[in-house]
């Protein structure tokens, strides 16, 4: 066994270990400070798919959280009013169908924005992102159905078959088997062909061309199954927080997913559990320790970038071996 | 929708995750504010003025915790899931903005928990969605611009209205349509954020307008009074209250000399309760209070009173005390409407210079005993 | 519509573009030069506001506070460069976001530290103040010009630094071959640090003459920030010339939009509604040029040679 496979499984034995502790202890709260870990590594991991294996640093993220989250907002809202949504479809209240659509909702979206925006590379990359994005945050400030600035609120945690979601600890499992299925996802995907190719098209694009592999398709299938990813996570982060709102969409937002990456290391297969987790217990400890946290928080991020190379994982694991 | 039955289903549901209950009778309060970024400044005045209420009540079973929620709706959930599992509050308070209260209030009393709001005050929360757990001390946001239109009708015949496309900014031109009679000549949405406003002052001057009513809180009311006052357009411009609070008027400077606004209350005005208030926060903080360091100071006088004749864990006996507002507010008359927002008077305020400071000055009464108009639809 | 208001509309534009082209030329310029992404530079752009506001109410002279923006935001962008920013230049681009976007939460903390949480005042000097009559009937404000002449001033300015001077000679030998002219004996080690001091300096200017029309407070960069990369992708990375065309096609597309769209709509709807539906559609707006530019021109419509 690999170095980085034991750190990633004492990553995955802990995540799973300090809600149940803190559930048995009835500190509920650090069950839900736990579930919040878990859905920001499920979203930095869809990230991580584009940006540690296809080299794309999408600045935009935040767009398909959002989706996600308005996805869930949008039917939950419907659901329980009775009201159909248009042509007359039904809202609901059912998690599974709601994960379905606020994942087809993103893989639209992002068809049409990696279509746009994968013609671009590098710095312009990044930029256009951001500009898709900051398109889709005004709409939803200005959109007056659905909340606007203000959001829109859901009462009740939405359901899933055979279990109370309303109690911390089922939806925190959920979220973490979901998390799961999803890191093994991401194994799969990097040790497939594609995810050669696509690994290969980051570093050496031309090379891939020669061969007769055509980056810009996989790097689109590639972007849009990292929005995917994000946009799960975002439904879950809005029955978390039984809200969702246009700061979910937010330019720092999606700055706060690469920080997620980066933080745990680019690429790695856990890199945005130890990222999240990591990120979360600052924001939370320095929270209450000064108001003055964010400067703080600052100066961490930067030793980290300047000094950590490789995040958190390249610093207990060590080197990420290139395949 | 069926906002009772799902508040019923949703405080089921909840209670299950939290089972917290103390013995004593100490009362422990969440402050959940914006302490960094740029509306720390809001926020600042919020804890100062509640802390104010708190040292002068001298009561030591009263603890107040507070958290910086950066103006950011979701970190504002986490705080309060915090404070209500972990620290096992009894009360929260100190929100500034609309849509972190829309975030944080329906989770926060669907837990059983009480919420006095020292600002924010949706629409969504004053109508048929009121709920008996959550009081606002302060007004509903419609008040303060349904007095400038009350205003507005006897002065002028033809206004320019302007707010950000965002809904406390709808609510608002809502608010002053509601009492203006005269003609609009154009009601325009500005970008939430925006800071250059030429343009919009460009058609203010070609409209003709007589008068004109802005809403933009903070920074971007900042922005509008300078240019304004810079491009030379001589229309009279009025706002709300808050467009011209003592945070923020001693960087709009001159400019926002001789503009009228409502308010609930003025640093000037001429009763014991206003002249001690004003007093004790200069002494405490060496500045001028605002309008939200007033009503943080009365949130916190309501929870004080409350405190004193009963105990938070009988919650209706608390939430029956809280209702009779049994206070002496600096604004004078204070009672609670059917839907647990405040009934007051509103009057026109002008800045004026007063001993080398900015400061509003009272001119006049608009409305005696002032409701909302969503009380009607509030079943409580 | 009249003649009048469509001109005043159009300075507007105009004026908003300068502003835009004052602050995205110090991007570009770091950019072209060093390779370097940087998300902080509207944090600079603070800086020189509230060292113009702090100076010109200590003293009483909007002048000299507007040489302290200049000495101050140059003086922490040196600092910037010395301490942090030169470890990023042969890192990828995301190495440089995070940084950046980390050294924005320490300047924004840090300068609410010093100054406070509330806004700081600054006005227009007495020179400045008051109107000029337009043709057609309308008045523009003489400030307003006169940030339309100073960023002229700043372009001709650059145009003539670049292609004129000694340092401007390795400016451009520094955007088109990095190694090559540190092997000619050029100090780039200085050189970085002097043209990242000169970003930071126009960023400085930049706030400072907007501080004075606008809210001098935390976080005031931020908005302006994401614009600026939106003029300089539309104008092509590094390419003062397009970032210039960019923030006036920038400047005067939002300007317009905000005052055109509305009317517009309100041919089909009724005027409550579409004041709000035009406000969402204007504030989309510059947005969907830029991603239109970058559909037709995946580069920018400038971009620069070399990179």
């Amino acid at each position: 066994m690999t170095r980085e496979n034991l750190v990633n499984i004492l990553l995955a034995v802990a995540l799973l270990a300090a809600p149940l502790a803190a559930n048995a202890l009835g500190q509920a709260f650090y069950v839900t400070l736990a579930t919040r870990i878990a859905i920001l590594a499920l979203a930095a991991l869809g990230l991580n798919l584009a940006l540690g294996l296809g080299g794309l640093v999408s600045f935009g993220h935040a767009a398909f959280f959002g989706i996600g989250g308005y996805a869930a907002g949008i039917l939950a809202a419907h659901g329980f009013s009775g009201e159909p949504i248009l042509f007359g479809l039904p809202g609901t209240v059912q998690m599974p169908v709601i994960w379905l659509v606020a994942v087809f909702t993103a893989a639209v979206v992002a068809l049409l924005i990696g279509a746009i925006s994968l013609r671009t590379s590098g710095v312009y990359f990044i930029m256009i992102t951001l500009a898709f994005a900051q398109m889709v945050y005004y709409f939803a400030v200005s959109w007056p159905a659905y909340g606007g600035e203000d959001g829109l609120s859901v009462l009740v945690r939405n359901q899933f078959p055979g279990l109370n979601t309303m109690v911390p600890l089922n939806f925190f499992l959920i979220c973490y088997v979901i998390l799961l299925v999803a890191i093994a996802l991401f194994a799969l995907i990097r040790a497939s062909r594609f995810g050669a190719a696509l690994q290969a098209a980051r570093q050496n694009e031309i090379r891939v061309a020669t061969i007769g592999i055509g980056p810009f398709r996989i790097r689109l299938t590639a972007f849009v199954l990292s929005a995917t990813i994000t946009a799960l996570a975002g439904a879950l982060y809005a029955d978390l927080n039984r809200f969702v709102s246009p700061s979910m969409l937010s330019w720092h937002m999606s700055g706060e997913l690469i920080v997620l990456v980066i933080l745990g290391g680019v690429g790695r297969l856990f890199g945005p559990v130890a990222g999240a987790a990591l990120y979360v217990a600052f924001e939370f400890a320095l929270g209450s320790l000064t108001e003055y946290w964010q400067f703080v928080l600052g100066l961490i991020l930067l030793g980290t970038v300047l000094f950590v190379r490789g995040g958190l994982l390249g610093l207990f694991a060590g080197k990420a071996r290139h395949g | 929708m069926q906002m009772h039955k799902m508040l019923a289903a949703a405080t089921m549901a909840l209670s299950l995750g939290t089972s917290g209950l103390a013995h004593a009778d100490p009362l422990k309060i969440g402050m959940i504010t914006t302490l960094s970024g740029g509306g720390a400044g809001l926020g600042v005045d919020t804890r100062d003025g509640f802390m104010l209420a708190i040292k002068n009540s001298g009561n030591k079973d009263i603890t107040v915790v507070t958290e910086d929620d950066a103006q950011k709706p979701e970190l504002a959930v986490q705080i309060a899931d915090k404070m209500i599992q972990s620290d096992q509050v009894d009360v929260l308070t100190g929100i500034v903005w609309s849509n972190l209260l829309m975030a944080v209030v329906p989770g926060a009393v669907a837990q059983g928990k009480l919420y006095v709001s020292t600002n924010a005050a949706p629409a969504a929360l004053a109508g048929a969605n009121c709920n008996k757990l959550y009081f606002n001390a302060a007004y509903q946001n419609d008040n303060l611009h349904e007095a400038m239109g009350e205003y507005a009708t006897k002065g002028y015949k033809k206004m320019f209205i302007l707010a950000p496309n965002y809904p406390a900014g709808k609510d608002s031109l809502t608010g002053f349509k509601r009492y203006y009679k005269g003609e609009v000549a154009a009601e325009v949405y500005t970008k939430v954020g925006q800071t250059d406003y030429a343009a919009e002052i460009a058609q203010m001057r070609a409209s003709g307008a007589d008068g004109i009513f802005v809403f933009l809180p903070g920074g971007m009311g900042i922005a509008f009074m300078k240019q304004f006052a810079q491009s030379g357009v001589k229309i009279p411009v009025m706002g709300p209250g808050f467009s011209f609070s003592q945070d923020v008027l001693p960087a709009i400077g001159d400019a926002a000399l001789g503009a009228k606004a409502s308010g609930q209350w003025a640093p000037d005005f001429d009763n014991a309760a206003s002249k001690k208030f004003v007093s004790d926060f200069q002494a405490e903080y060496k500045r001028l209070p605002s309008i939200y360091a007033l009503q943080a100071y009365d949130a916190a006088q309501l929870v004080v009173s409350a405190a004193a004749k009963t105990s938070v864990k009988n919650t209706d006996a608390f939430r029956a005390e809280l209702l009779r507002a049994d206070i002496t507010s600096p604004r004078g008359n204070f009672k609670f409407n059917t839907n647990q927002h405040p009934i007051q008077d509103i009057y026109l305020t002008e800045v004026v210079r007063k001993d080398g400071v900015l400061t509003n000055k009272t001119v006049e009464k608009i409305f005696t005993d002032h409701g909302d108009a969503y009380a009607k639809d509030c079943k409580l | 519509m009249t003649f009048a208001l469509a001109l005043e509309q159009l300075l507007n534009g105009l004026q908003l573009g300068v502003m835009l082209f004052l602050m995205a030329a110090g991007l570009t310029l770091i950019f072209g030069v060093m390779g370097l992404i940087n998300l902080a530079h509207g944090s600079l752009y603070m800086v020189g506001a509230f060292a113009c506001a702090a100076v010109a109410a200590w003293t009483g002279s909007f002048w000299l506070g507007l040489a302290a923006s200049l000495a101050c935001a140059a003086a922490a962008g040196a600092v910037v460069e010395l301490v942090v920013i030169r470890r990023l230049y042969d890192r990828d681009h995301l190495d440089q976001v995070l940084a950046t976007f980390a050294l924005i939460l320490i300047f924004s903390e840090g300068t609410r530290w010093l100054f406070g949480s509330f806004p700081l005042y600054l006005d227009i000097p007495p020179l400045l103040q008051g109107a000029v009559q337009l043709p057609g009937g309308g008045e523009y404000p003489i400030y307003r010009l006169a940030i339309i002449a100073i960023g002229a001033l700043v372009a001709v300015g650059l145009y003539v630094l670049i292609g004129r001077t000694r340092l401007g000679m390795r400016i451009r030998a520094g955007e088109s071959d990095r190694e090559m002219i540190g092997a000619l004996g050029v100090d780039i080690r200085t050189l970085y640090t002097v043209v990242f001091a000169l970003g930071s300096a126009l960023a400085g200017l930049s706030g400072a003459l907007v501080g004075a029309t606008q809210s001098v407070q935390v976080g005031m960069g931020e908005p302006i920030l994401i614009l600026c990369f939106v003029v300089i992708v539309i104008g092509g990375i590094g390419s003062i010339k397009g970032a210039l065309l960019g923030a006036l096609l920038v400047g005067i597309c939002d300007t317009m939009g905000r005052f055109l769209l509305p009317q517009l709509i309100a041919l089909l709807l009724p005027p409550a509604q579409a004041g709000m539906v035009g406000g969402a559609v204007s504030s989309m707006l510059i947005y969907v040029v830029m991603a239109l530019v970058l559909a037709v021109k995946p580069r920018g419509l400038f971009p620069p040679a070399h990179v």
